[in-house]
């Protein structure tokens, strides 16, 4: 009575695959795979590490004493001036060339390198934070959201260089005095920075939590006990980290930049503390004779710089699911 | 859209209110003394009415009243009877003699209403940072257009590329770059911009065609990077609409499609991030005009920190912020009519 069932139906030769199938990526490979893609990110971020490496590392290789004056050996030309003018006062114990008290360019580039950099990636941390930490709050306690994005709104109508003027100017003397010239500048400058470049981060975040916080995996998390702040730790943060990512490149930047256009105006680091900004600064007087001092800190910062933002740049377009594969 | 700007504008003045109170406080802490200057032989008492006579004895917030009293309420008086005295704009009113001599903001520097010399300044500010501005804009929306219709192409290549410099090269490494370069080895323009300069010639207009150059080009450059990246991300928004591919299917020329369609769509963010940035030009261009000696605001804006000219710099720094949250308004409202989407009520 019952019929034996056929066999199914013969599958298709075309839909037959020809072999098995890739295995699954993940995220974290995908992401990879698009940033290795953009060329300028990676150049700029072999750029970023070899200038961290060198001042990081440099002032050990070529040990001399940036403010060391050797009055014997002022104003030296770079080493390779002797390519078009065999008379230049060079020398290769002083390879890109001294400044007029004799002090070597090379050794104040790197540690002027060192100052710049440390001072930009500090502020940039700086800002981060109080950007995560601000938006978090905004987004995730509905009571606090008002005042905060209030409160950043403000932040945001400051004047900000003007403020950075004022400010720098203002409380050298107290903090210099407490924790010495050098540091108590640092602490200025970087937290000045930190204090007045936050407000994109936070407005990022806010925005990105706002709409996270609706999704099922936190009502989930929420369901089984998972207290408020470790859903902002685990599940929260996680999420949010890529615009974070994308806006400390920025941020790095800025700081790189609002350091150096502080010394060149002579309200940053002290008159002997060589940082990039400072030794254009001062080079700018005497630059008809000497343009190789404007343009070899200019140069450093502006490859510094644009070598971050090339960064930022390939990591937002990896970061992106919609732009990834295009 | 009356009422949304009505409630800004109201919205404004509290703001305006702190920002101006919080600047002050941070003055406040100023470790100067506008008497440092004066011989050490003047006998306390003395010293005491002197610092009286420059409105520093009393306590900040009698202080920050008064400050704010000159501001919003005398200075005006002597703008608009100023403007009907002698403007040519409304010069045909009667004389309103408003002022009738109140005490206004005096720099501790020159003793003179800081608005006098803040006026006195503002021409060659306007005149080097708003050229500057205008012929980075034209620059900028082509080069933005172009490169996001053509995506990836050679030229969106170099013009990202050119942008991405133009964003990272600082002002201060730029003007000093091209004053070595026009000044210092061909001689083409002056260092230095000379602001006592009369123009009622052809070669004095040549003479400040000259000089404005360097210091327009420099900040150019600036706002060439940035408009010209929103320009481009917004066309790239926009080009692969759908609406775009209904206007090639109904046979619509692509010159009518690009410079119609997506253009007006594109420019609406673009036309506030241009009114945002207004203000910032202004900040941004205190290096710029140290570097060629413009004495317009933002020099004076240095030269009175440096002299520590406390009712200068409260003046000027609270200017900026005036000027922040005005545009910040101007942006939101232009926002809300170029695009009938938005609806703020």
């Amino acid at each position: 009575m019952t019929e034996p069932v056929p066999a199914g139906p013969t599958p298709i030769e075309a839909l037959h695959d020809e072999g098995p199938a890739a295995p699954p990526r993940s995220q974290m490979r995908d992401i990879w795979d698009q940033f290795t893609r953009h060329k300028g990110a990676m150049v700029g971020a072999f750029f970023l590490v070899f200038i961290t490496l060198a001042v990081l590392i440099g002032p050990y290789i070529w040990s001399v004493d940036p403010q060391k004056i050797d009055i014997r050996n002022k104003d030296m030309r770079p080493i390779y001036t002797m390519l078009w003018d065999s008379s230049a006062k060079v020398s290769w114990a002083k390879p890109l060339g001294s400044d007029q008290l004799g002090r070597d360019h090379l050794a104040q580039l790197l540690s002027g390198g060192r100052a710049s950099m440390a001072v930009g990636w500090v502020a940039m941390v700086l800002s981060l934070l109080i950007g995560t930490v601000v938006g978090v709050m905004a987004g995730f306690v509905k009571r606090l959201d008002g005042i905060l994005m209030r409160m950043t709104d403000l932040f945001l109508s400051m004047p900000i260089l003007p403020l950075l003027l004022v400010a720098v100017t203002l409380f050298r003397q107290p903090l210099r005095a407490a924790f010495g010239p050098e540091g108590g500048m640092f602490i200025l400058i970087v937290a000045i920075i930190g204090i007045t470049s936050w407000m994109p981060t936070a407005r990022i975040v806010r925005g990105d939590i706002l709409a996270l916080k609706e999704r099922e995996f936190v009502l989930a998390a929420r369901s089984i006990g998972t207290k408020p702040f470790r859903i902002i730790t685990r599940h929260l943060l996680p999420n949010v980290l890529s615009p974070i990512l994308v806006s400390a490149t920025l941020g790095l930047a800025t700081a790189i930049i609002t350091e150096s256009a502080l010394s060149f105006l002579g309200v940053g680091f002290p008159s002997d503390f060589p940082t990039w900004g400072k030794m254009l600064a001062d080079a700018v007087a005497r630059m008809e004779d000497f343009p190789e001092r404007v343009m070899l800190p200019g140069v450093a910062i502006s490859l510094t710089v644009l070598s971050v933002n090339y960064l930022g740049d390939g990591l937002r377009d990896a970061l992106d699911p919609r732009a990834r594969g295009r | 859209m009356l009422t949304f700007a009505i409630r800004r504008l109201v919205l404004a003045i509290p703001t305006l209110l702190f920002i101006s109170l919080a600047i002050f406080m941070v003055l406040q802490l100023a470790p100067g003394d506008p008497l440092a200057d004066q011989p050490l032989t003047i006998p306390p008492e003395v010293r005491a009415k002197m610092r009286e006579a420059l409105g520093v004895g009393q306590p900040p917030l009698v202080q920050y009243w008064k400050w704010l009293v000159q501001i919003a309420w005398v200075e005006p008086k002597v703008l608009i009877d100023w403007l009907t005295r002698e403007s040519w704009l409304l010069g045909w009113l009667p004389d309103t003699q408003l002022y009738q001599g109140e005490l206004r903001v005096l720099s501790w520097q020159t003793r003179s209403p800081v608005m006098d010399i803040v006026v006195q300044r503002i021409p060659q500010t306007l005149w080097v940072v708003g050229m500057a501005y205008v012929v980075g804009i034209l620059i900028a929306l082509p080069i933005g257009i172009y490169s996001a219709y053509r995506h990836y192409s050679v030229f969106d290549q170099a013009g990202t590329f050119i942008t991405m410099i133009g964003f990272s090269i600082p002002p201060f490494f730029t003007g000093p770059l091209l004053i070595v370069i026009f000044s210092v080895q061909l001689g083409w323009f002056p260092s230095i911009y000379d602001t006592t300069l009369v123009v009622n010639d052809w070669s004095s207009f040549k003479t400040q065609l000259q000089q404005m150059v360097m210091p327009v080009m420099v900040l150019a450059l600036q706002t060439t990077a940035q408009i010209s990246r929103y320009m481009r991300a917004s066309m790239l928004d926009n080009l692969n609409q759908d609406y775009v591919r209904t206007a090639r299917a109904k046979g619509l020329s692509e010159a009518v499609v690009v410079g119609v369609h997506v253009l007006r769509n594109s420019m609406i963010p673009v036309v506030t991030v241009i009114a945002l940035n207004v203000p910032s030009i202004f900040g941004g261009a205190i290096i710029t005009e140290n570097v060629f000696k413009v004495n317009g605001i933002g020099q004076l804006l240095i030269t009175w920190l440096f002299a520590n000219d406390l009712p200068g710099v409260m003046t000027l720094t609270f200017i900026f912020a005036f000027l922040i949250v005005i545009f910040n308004l101007i942006a939101d409202i232009l926002y809300g009519i170029l695009d009938p989407r938005i609806r703020y009520d």
